[in-house]
């Protein structure tokens, strides 16, 4: 996170003094999405990618159905969240982790791979 | 796609959530009868392969390993330890039935003077206590080649094991690895069977992941990964570990439940190990 957040700051800093606020508001949502991708990948943290495919990332399992047109099938952001948040409330016989209950993720990272896996 | 998941998950409804307790025959059937409808195509004896049995790219894999296995060194080095007398002029041999050959499809077994379940690793140690000797230690080295060699002079041999429908304390002790077996644990809250019932077949990442039945016939086995053979608690220890579970001692009160629960799951196959697993 801190290798991000020295760029991102400068970022903000310079654009602040030069008067660019829509760019750096706009490469501050792609921040988060990349930081989002790298939590949905990473083996100590999402690691989505064991059951789902998912654009981007290789060596995939098929536990779980794909995550794809995510959008279009969650209009509802926090319906995605509840279900990263705690899979087994919704279904409770679920083999997904339940990233927010047991904490494996916190609040902050599974906001922001909401964010990323609302553009898939 | 989605509706070939929904199918399964009420498929595997029924086994992923523990069945009420109707004896281990019953519970044995319906293991059986389970993966039968879910590999319709495998033929059972296949299933003491792991994962060898559906998977066809890792079952060449491994069919090529065979040629040079990884593990007859064990088996040979184990041979040499088990024919060495110990200072006081025994050896294993005088332990066990047989001379502690051809005996592992008996293991394990419930000890109704511990009343504890008694699996042949531990035997091994037993054995050398009565003798004067200092125990092995479990994980590796001279224990788990002294087991591969007895479990290859065994061969062929039926497993068998024994959980007396008129003895409670047994019972309860297969009730207890059955549990164990279906409890979540770990903050990635899997279940034993989570993985290896309700996502059998299916790959987590690149793994993909054995039955239940036959999956305890042909330890120890040697993994590629860690480039050594390891016992049957080894693979609980990783099993428990990868879930973020802490995991159990190996030989604990747990483990020795659970491969009493797990072993009987494979009443009926025939022994084939050591052998090798990526
Ligand atoms: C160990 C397996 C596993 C892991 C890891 C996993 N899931 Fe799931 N996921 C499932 C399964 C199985 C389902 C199917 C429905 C159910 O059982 O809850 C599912 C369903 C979903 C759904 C709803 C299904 C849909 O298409 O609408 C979403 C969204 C989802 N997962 C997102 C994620 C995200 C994001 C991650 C990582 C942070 C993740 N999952 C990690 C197993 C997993
Ligand atoms: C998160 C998934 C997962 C969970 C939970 C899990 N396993 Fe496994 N298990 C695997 C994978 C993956 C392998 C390696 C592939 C294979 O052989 O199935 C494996 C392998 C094994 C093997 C060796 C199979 C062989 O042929 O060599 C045994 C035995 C085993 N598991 C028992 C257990 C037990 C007992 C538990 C519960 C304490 C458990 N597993 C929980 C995923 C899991």
């Amino acid at each position: 996170m801190t290798k991000y957040m020295v760029p991102i700051l400068l970022l903000v800093i310079t654009s602040a003094e030069l008067g660019w606020a829509e760019p750096a508001l706009s490469s501050d949502a792609a921040d988060k999405i990349e930081r989002g991708k790298e939590l949905t990948f990473a083996r100590g943290k999402g690691n989505c990618l064991a059951c789902h495919v998912v654009a981007g990332g290789e060596m995939a399992g098929n536990v779980a159905p794909p995550l794809i047109m995510m959008k279009v099938r969650y209009p509802d952001r926090m319906k995605l969240r509840a279900q990263i948040w705690d899979a087994s409330a919704l279904i409770s016989t679920t083999t997904m982790p339940p990233f927010g209950r047991h904490r494996i993720l916190t609040e902050e990272e599974i906001d922001l791979v909401v964010d990323f896996v609302l553009t898939l | 796609m989605i509706r070939v998941f929904v199918i399964i998950l009420m498929a595997t409804g029924l086994l992923a959530t523990q069945p009420a307790s109707a004896g281990p025959e019953k519970d044995l059937q319906a293991m059986q009868d389970f993966y039968q409808k879910r590999f319709p195509n495998v033929a059972p004896e296949e299933f003491a392969n792991g994962l060898y049995a559906f998977d066809e790219g890792a079952r060449a894999q491994w069919l090529e390993l065979e040629d040079f296995p990884p593990y007859e060194i064990a088996v040979e080095e184990g041979e040499a330890y088990f024919n060495t007398p110990f200072a006081n002029g025994n050896s294993y041999a005088d332990c066990f039935e047989n001379n502690g050959l051809s005996i592992k499809q008996n293991y394990p077994y419930f000890d109704n003077d511990t009343s504890k379940v008694v699996t042949l690793e531990l035997a091994i140690n037993q054995c050398r206590e009565e003798n004067g000797e200092q125990p092995l230690p479990y994980l590796r080295g001279e224990l788990t080649a002294i087991s591969a060699y007895m479990a290859y002079t065994s061969r062929g041999n039926t497993i068998n094991v024994q959980v007396p429908n008129d003895n409670p304390k047994a019972l309860a002790a297969y009730d207890a690895g059955k549990q164990f077996y279906y409890s979540r644990r770990g903050q990635l809250n899997f279940s034993c069977s989570s993985c290896h019932v309700q996502v059998v077949g299916l790959s987590l990442r690149a793994d993909p992941i054995s039955t239940t039945v036959g999956q305890v016939t042909h330890f120890p086995a040697y993994r590629t990964v860690w480039g050594e053979i390891v016992t049957l608690h080894r693979r609980f220890v990783e099993c428990n570990s990868q879930v973020r579970a802490r995991p159990f001692e190996s030989q604990s009160d747990e483990y020795r439940n659970l491969e009493y629960f797990l072993t009987y799951m494979s009443n009926g196959f025939e022994l084939n190990g050591p052998s090798s697993r990526r």
